[in-house]
């Protein structure tokens, strides 16, 4: 392939450019005050670059509060699907049953159904969970973090069962029946055996479910009704009706939102890589 | 929406009679043990009856009522008329099936292809690839409502850095690129696929990383040239990945929302059926039993793939 490489560069460098245009030119909007672009227009090279869009943004956004409740509902949700999926994926895969492998089929289907087929037995069925009015609001499971999360966690569910029963799955047999004969209950062979090997996948798994959970936009649509109650993802949309066309500040607004993502991903890169092609790849 | 993901199932590990082995011992448990797998299979198990399949046939219990989601004794029976009313009648019915097709067919034919041929060029031993690589994959970290966002800042009619690269903006022939009927589908699909090509070149980037590379040595002593290796041997030797990337470009058409909802709620040129069955379940104009019949509609269409790669990765895992 030696005689290609200019070609090849050259596509990969015509595409790098196409990839990088939008984000540098969101970030470039950003950066310059309205006035400028007014009087000069947005294709144009006149400065100064500075920060204020970005602390108007955020103070008059409401993305403190956004971000606070991604928060709130990331955290649990990512919590809650890794600790189940691991029970589940444990009692699947170290031990045999009869209907193993049909739940492992009916998790993995679950997972890959459009949400929006659930979307009205879902609303209706949170609709018509009463619930004191010191837990919630609305009276019902609508506009509350629970109903959020529970969704979520359903969700992401399959997903991690199948990729952690197919990991442990190649943990070899002999390590817990080491422990069987210590006498170790299963709890324990759980524990102290199985959960700190799976500790590899378990960091790859959390580190993505973080990025996607941050990132979803339609569960929080659906149920919360209140604007002080949305997630960043689902909050920022609103950006666009509240700042009409100051594109400046609803750049501003985006950038911001992609910094935590950011932050985990250059932090965590090896594993959100990993955790993305776990299951794809074989090993 | 999170993002699909269609895992293939991992190779069975190579001492495979260990999971044989194990067959007998559920009886061998104690109490206590049995109970601790019981919860360990139970709570999960729970939580997707309630939250994922009743909801599933709730659904298509509720496309053959009518309802207005108040009192559950408000429940009538509809028979087809819901998904008569849909096909027949629902004006934005067809161009959303129309939408649907041709999201497909431009994920498939264009932003998938184009994932897999980066993969394939960034596997050579190329300067930068790591940059590249970085490069393609940034906007797989974005979600698809700040990918609308910043895709608006590009198509802008006269702020717009599209426009003013063809130096329209500020004219008359200004293209609104989100805004026109005739063209904000390309340029939503142009955006989706900014996405959609990243994330499919990280996924065969790592199928081609864990092929065996005797494959291609014994290739290259065959007298095989790149071509030949990459199609006769490469492809056919990734059968697994493959099936993985063409599920979830098939689910990924089918569930498209967040982008064209962030657009224009899925109106104007932007109609989509998952979009459809929210603006019939939500809003004003509430019609749950004609939101659920759309709902049926895309769900027996998405299960033709996820049915299909179910048998394809659990069929050698019985």
């Amino acid at each position: 392939m030696r005689r290609s490489r200019y070609g090849t560069h050259l596509f990969l460098v015509v595409m790098s450019v196409m990839w990088l245009a939008p984000l540098l030119w969101t970030l470039y909007t950003s950066l310059r005050p309205k006035q400028t672009t007014d009087k000069y227009g947005y294709w144009s090279l006149h400065g100064p670059l500075t920060l204020d869009n970005f602390t108007t943004a955020w103070s008059q956004g409401r993305l403190p509060t956004y971000f606070l409740n991604s928060i709130y509902t990331t955290v649990p949700a990512v919590l809650l699907t890794l600790a189940l999926a691991s029970m589940m994926a444990f009692a699947v895969s170290r031990y045999t049953w009869k209907f193993n492998l049909t739940l492992l089929i009916l998790f993995t289907a679950g997972n890959m159904l459009p949400p929006q087929v659930l979307a009205a037995p879902l609303f209706q069925m949170f609709k018509h969970v009463p619930l004191p009015y010191s837990l919630s609001t609305s009276g019902s499971l609508l506009d509350t973090y629970y109903a959020v999360i529970a969704v979520e966690v359903a969700f992401q569910l399959g997903f991690c069962t199948f990729v952690l029963s197919n990991y442990m799955k190649t943990l070899p047999a002999e390590l817990t029946e080491a422990a069987l004969v210590d006498g170790a209950g299963v709890w324990r062979q759980f524990r102290r055996i199985i959960m700190p090997l799976t500790r590899p996948a378990l960091a790859a798994l959390g580190t993505l479910q973080v990025i996607w959970l941050y990132n979803d936009f339609f569960w929080p649509l659906l149920f919360i009704q209140s604007g002080d109650r949305l997630p960043i993802t689902t909050g920022v949309n609103s950006l666009q009706g509240q700042f009409l066309q100051d594109y400046n500040l609803i750049a501003a607004g985006a950038t911001i939102t992609v910094i935590p993502t950011l932050i985990v991903y250059l932090a965590l890169q090896r594993h959100f890589v990993a955790g993305l092609t776990l299951g794809a790849s074989k090993g | 929406m999170t993002q699909t993901t269609a895992p293939a199932p991992v190779a069975a590990p190579a001492a495979s009679p260990a999971p044989r082995a194990r067959s007998g011992r559920v009886r061998r448990l104690t109490g206590t043990d049995r109970l601790v797998l019981g919860v360990m299979i139970g709570v999960p198990t729970l939580i997707q009856a309630v939250l994922i399949w009743i909801p599933t046939l709730l659904s298509i219990g509720l496309s053959f009522t009518r309802w207005n989601g108040l009192a559950l004794s408000d429940i009538h029976s509809a028979g087809l008329a819901n998904y008569r009313f849909a096909v027949d009648e629902y004006p934005p019915f067809w161009p959303a099936v129309w939408h649907n097709v041709i999201w497909l067919v431009f994920l498939a034919g264009i932003a998938t292809p184009l994932g897999v041929v980066l993969a394939v060029l960034l596997d050579q031993k190329i300067r930068f690839t790591r940059l590249y690589q970085s490069i393609f994959f940034t906007p797989v970290m974005l979600s698809l409502v700040l990918v609308g966002i910043v895709w608006q800042l590009v198509y802008a009619r006269d702020e717009g850095l599209l426009n003013n690269l063809l130096g329209t903006a500020g004219t008359p022939s200004a293209v609104d690129w989100f805004g026109d009927p005739h063209v904000n589908l390309w340029a939503a699909l142009v955006a989706t696929a900014w996405r959609h090509a990243g994330y499919i070149m990280v996924l065969y980037l790592a199928g081609l990383k864990g092929l065996d590379p005797s494959l291609r040595e014994a290739a290259a002593i065959d007298g095989a040239n790149d071509r030949q290796t990459l199609f006769k041997v490469v492809f056919p030797a990734m059968r697994q990945i493959n099936v993985v990337v063409v599920v979830i470009t098939l689910i990924e058409a089918l569930r498209a929302f967040d982008i064209a909802y962030v657009i224009n709620r899925g109106t104007n040129g932007l109609e989509l059926l998952s979009i459809l069955v929210i603006q019939n379940l939500v809003g004003e104009g509430q019609v749950i039993g004609v939101g659920s019949a759309l709902a049926v509609l895309l769900l027996v269409v998405s299960l033709v793939p996820i049915v299909a790669y179910l048998i394809r990765t659990f069929r050698r895992a019985d």
